[in-house]
């Protein structure tokens, strides 16, 4: 078994009011010197057998069909350790 | 001559669904329920994709509905020509199925909005908008908390310069939508979608602010008795 990380963002050029918010409340609870962030969301997939190229290659399909919506969204597929 | 047959599809999580079916019946039309598990769109002459929380809107607004046993009909039917309507939910999942281009996405400012809100009708041409005035303004509710059409440069370029942006805001844009955009249309015209609510707008029973939104039923009941 291996497990395979998904990280899904909005693509850069997409307005993420969420993370602007967050940027927002950052400097109120007194964490100076943030520039900028963004949210986004990351997925763990565990796969039965190997994380091979084969496995991985399917997990790119999964991220492409559904993890991500690729109008908006970016995503990279890596594996745990 | 036999009514004509607009289905209406309900997702687990749709919520607006007996309203259209509601507004379809007062049109004069039937209302055929489409169970978004069933491979079966029961022959029906036009489909209304109604709003709500389809799946919790778990993932993505729209993305897990998107892949419904029903989408598996409806998406090739509506390539085909079949008259589609997505409200609010039914929007995001036509986006999502890639019915329509561009996405929702989280308003700006992050406040789900709930309001009466002023909509121009840019373009009449469409299977859904034909009983309208070019430029007419009507009053729709709106509510959602994603409904920020983005889309990339080239793609609203090509929507405003094909004439395919059939609805915008107007008297200030709720969410933060490109272009104040409030809806789209496929280049066929037989797919639309929207973030307002016409079957919220049909009976002055209600306390709707208008009855604009019987244009949408009437235009699609004109078209399919005269196909």
């Amino acid at each position: 078994m291996a497990r395979v990380i998904v990280d899904v963002m909005l693509k850069p050029e997409i307005l993420d009011p969420q993370g602007q918010a967050i940027a927002g409340a950052l400097p109120r609870l007194g964490f100076s010197g943030v520039r900028d962030v963004r949210q986004g969301k990351r997925f763990e997939v565990e796969i039965e057998g190997e994380a091979d190229e084969a496995a991985l290659s399917e997990v790119r399909k999964m991220a492409e069909t559904l993890l991500a919506n690729t109008v908006i969204e970016d995503f990279t597929v890596r594996v745990e350790r | 001559m036999n009514a004509a047959r607009v289905g209406v599809v309900t997702f687990p999580g749709t919520l607006d669904d007996q309203d259209a079916a509601r507004a379809v019946r007062l049109a004069g039309a039937e209302a055929v329920p489409l169970w978004h598990a069933d491979h079966d769109l029961k022959g029906v002459d036009a489909v209304f994709l109604p709003g709500g929380f389809s799946y919790g809107d778990y993932l993505r607004c729209g993305a897990i509905s998107r892949f419904a046993p029903l989408m598996d009909e409806l998406i090739p039917a509506a390539r085909a020509g079949l008259p589609v309507l997505g409200t609010c939910n039914g929007f995001q999942i036509l986006c999502e199925a890639h019915l329509l281009p561009g996405a929702l996405t989280r308003n700006e400012g992050l406040h789900y909005i709930c309001r009466d809100q002023g909509i121009r009708v840019e373009n009449t041409s469409t299977a859904w908008t034909s009983d309208f005035e070019a430029g007419q303004e009507i009053v729709l509710p709106v509510k959602h908390g994603e409904g920020r059409y983005v889309a990339d440069a080239d793609t609203v370029s090509a929507l405003e310069s094909s004439g395919r942006v059939v609805f915008r805001y107007v008297g200030g844009n709720p969410n933060g939508s490109l272009n104040d955009i409030a809806g789209i249309a496929n280049e066929a015209g037989n797919v639309v979608g929207l973030m307002p609510h016409p079957e919220h707008a049909v009976e002055d029973l209600t306390g709707a602010p208008s009855v604009d939104g019987r244009g949408f039923f009437t235009s699609i009941l004109k078209k399919l008795v005269n196909a």
